[in-house]
């Protein structure tokens, strides 16, 4: 636990002061990285955590980035007003969209977040008018709070740090609390769950609210740091590679989707550097995992600690053994 | 009352090219339990091997026909026996992610072999004319679509219906551990059938090319309308996708015609209205246990 506690330190520390340690190409991606891994941890709510693999999950994403795009456009770019306006949308849409949801599950849940979720995107994609259409919306500035201007991309990367480590924390506290525990337990065994008298639908909504909120957020960020928003941010697809770096890191851990985003994101920026097939390599690094390594970076980590520490482990019997043998020896 | 007839036509002959396209994929999710997300690759794959054979043998469309459907669907059998055959004990789930990342890799493929731009693939010069229906002049290929269609559900039905290996099928949609035990080697029922899902895939791939166009990222595109399709006839069931394609069809052709905003909407409020009321589609029984 000690280990793991001075790991945490020391991660945290490394994002403080990364932006005194790394350029500001290499700082925009750190911030990308956070706002990701924002939205993959959002995701795993549902999918690791309470057992149901959306593919829907860019929807709230894009209710929550448009919802700040339009705001700050044509009201104001204030940083709390986008943020809450956002969350409250995403919050919205997912509290509607999560009472029909939650009903099923399995592949009709799959089926029907995807449909949700293209729904919402066939309405930003041809609706010209409020949402820009395929154009998306340009041109958005950058928050504010007050008279403090996060343009400045330094400020900007300190913002998105605080909220990500709310962000961790809090869903670490309720990941950990009763709450869940029975969104565990809906994922390991809903029927045993309803018979000790749980309501697990309304469980069921709770985690699909928070992750849709959170998801919201996220795009909120999103939009932020890029100024711009297109219709495909909203696409299935987007659903697609969230669930990707949410399964390569390692759902139902809390660290392993954050490491899953870094992954994606790390992996793009190199691959696309020397060749404009990344979307293969991903595609084979994804396959990969899920044959050999379905726990994701995480279960892969905890499998060569434990094969390390076996061999330390074995060797330090091996050791005893021949002194043993050793000490035969001599007394014979 | 023109209007109408000409958009009846109209949404016909696009009910039924989705009809063509879902088919394999209705198939395939039927027998496997394996919903293959690289459905709309492997289309995507018949239709850029269609276009390079017909600009390699002097626009010859019908030998396109003939070939590209064979090498999407040994391509398919390629991906069933690497992929598909030693992961079945890993679940349903697992599997349906795993075709996902072979969407990702056979995109990035064909963008390496045929390039991103934008494609097309002239129509066959017998079916290149038009013929007037409701005082409008509709291109005879579409009209063709219309053929094709349902000569194919035709096909199926009656392999389905009629014949020992459809009587195997059926069984094997119903009961895979009982049809088993009667000694049928179901190892290569799914192959055969993924065989033939691949193939019908190309098969879409060819005849909706010169319709729908070749581009990237066509695939996604392909792929959603035909689970839309696929869930809103039913899991597995053919009938039900020919019911779901021509009731698609219909919908989103009047759509257009009458909100262009919303067509696209609709049909996916369609299929989330049909999820929540009917899970099991129109035609449906229950396939996936959960």
């Amino acid at each position: 636990m000690n280990k793991k506690g001075f790991a945490l330190i020391a991660a945290v520390m490394l994002l403080i002061f990364s932006p005194f340690i790394f350029s500001l190409f290499y700082l925009n991606l750190v911030t990308e990285i956070l706002i990701l891994a924002i939205f993959a941890l959002s995701l795993n709510i549902l999918v690791g955590y309470t057992g149901l693999v959306s593919l829907g999950h860019a929807a709230f994403f894009g209710v929550g980035a448009y919802m700040s795009a339009i705001l700050a456009r044509e009201i104001s770019p204030n940083f709390f007003l986008t943020l809450f306006a956002s969350l409250a949308a995403a919050i919205i849409a997912s509290a509607i969209i999560g009472i029909f949801c939650v009903k099923v599950s399995g592949f009709y849940f799959l089926m029907l977040t995807l449909a949700f979720s293209q729904m919402i995107y066939s309405f930003v994609h041809q609706s010209t008018t409020i949402t820009g259409g395929s154009n998306g919306l340009s041109g958005i500035p950058s928050p504010l709070i007050g008279s403090l201007d996060f343009s400045n991309p330094v400020y900007f990367y300190y913002l998105i740090l605080l909220l990500f480590i709310l962000i961790y924390g809090g869903l670490s506290l309720i990941v950990h609390s009763p709450f869940g525990q029975v969104l565990i337990g809906i994922r390991e065994n809903e029927t045993r769950l309803k018979s000790m008298g749980y309501h697990t639908t309304l469980y069921k909504l709770a985690a699909f609210v928070i992750a849709g909120g959170l998801g919201g957020v996220a795009g909120s960020l999103y939009t932020s740091f890029n100024s711009f928003i297109s219709p495909s941010d909203v696409y299935w697809t987007m659903s697609g590679s969230v669930l990707i770096m949410v399964l390569i890191g390692g759902s139902g851990t809390m660290i392993g989707p954050v490491l899953g985003a870094a992954f994606i994101v790390i992996l793009e920026t190199i691959v696309s550097s020397y060749t404009t097939m990344w979307m293969m390599i991903i595609g084979i690094i994804f396959i990969l995992f899920v044959v050999f390594f379905p726990k994701g970076i995480v279960g892969l980590g905890k499998l060569l600690l434990q094969s390390f520490s076996k061999s330390n482990k074995l060797s330090a019997i091996s050791g005893k053994k021949s002194n043993a043998l050793y000490n035969n020896d001599v007394k014979n | 009352m023109d209007i109408i007839g000409a958009q009846l036509v109209n949404s016909i002959s696009y009910g039924l090219l989705l009809f063509v396209i879902t088919c394999g994929l209705s198939l395939v999710f039927g027998i496997l339990g394996v919903l293959n997300l690289a459905h709309g690759s492997l289309y995507m794959i018949g239709a850029y091997v269609s276009y390079s054979i017909t600009v390699h043998s002097g626009q010859n469309f019908w030998l396109a026909l003939i070939i590209a459907p064979l090498a999407v669907a040994v391509c398919s059998l390629i991906i069933e026996m690497i992929l598909l055959r030693p992961t079945y004990q890993l679940g349903h789930l697992s599997q349906v992610l795993l075709t996902f990342g072979l969407a990702y890799v056979i995109h990035d493929m064909t963008a390496a072999i045929w390039g991103s731009d934008v494609l097309s693939i002239p129509l066959p010069q017998s079916l290149s004319g038009t013929v007037t229906l409701f005082n409008q002049a509709f291109p005879v290929y579409r009209l063709a679509v219309i053929a094709i269609g349902l000569i194919l559900a035709g096909l199926l039905w009656f392999i389905q219906e009629k014949t020992r290996w459809g009587a195997i099928i059926r069984a094997g949609l119903s009961d895979k551990e009982m049809i088993c035990a009667l000694g049928v080697n179901i190892q290569l029922v799914f192959t055969v059938v993924f065989f033939i899902g691949g193939y019908l895939a190309g098969f879409g791939g060819v005849i909706a090319a010169p319709i729908l166009g070749l581009y990237p990222s066509m695939e996604f595109q392909t792929l959603i309308l035909a689970l839309v399709v696929l869930v809103i006839g039913g899991l597995g069931s053919i009938a039900g996708t020919f019911v779901a394609s021509l009731t698609i069809g219909i919908v989103e052709t009047f759509c257009r015609f009458l909100v262009p905003e919303l067509s696209l909407f609709v049909v996916f409020g369609l299929m989330a209205v049909v999820l929540i009321v009917k899970p099991n589609g129109l035609l449906g029984r229950q396939v996936v246990k959960h």
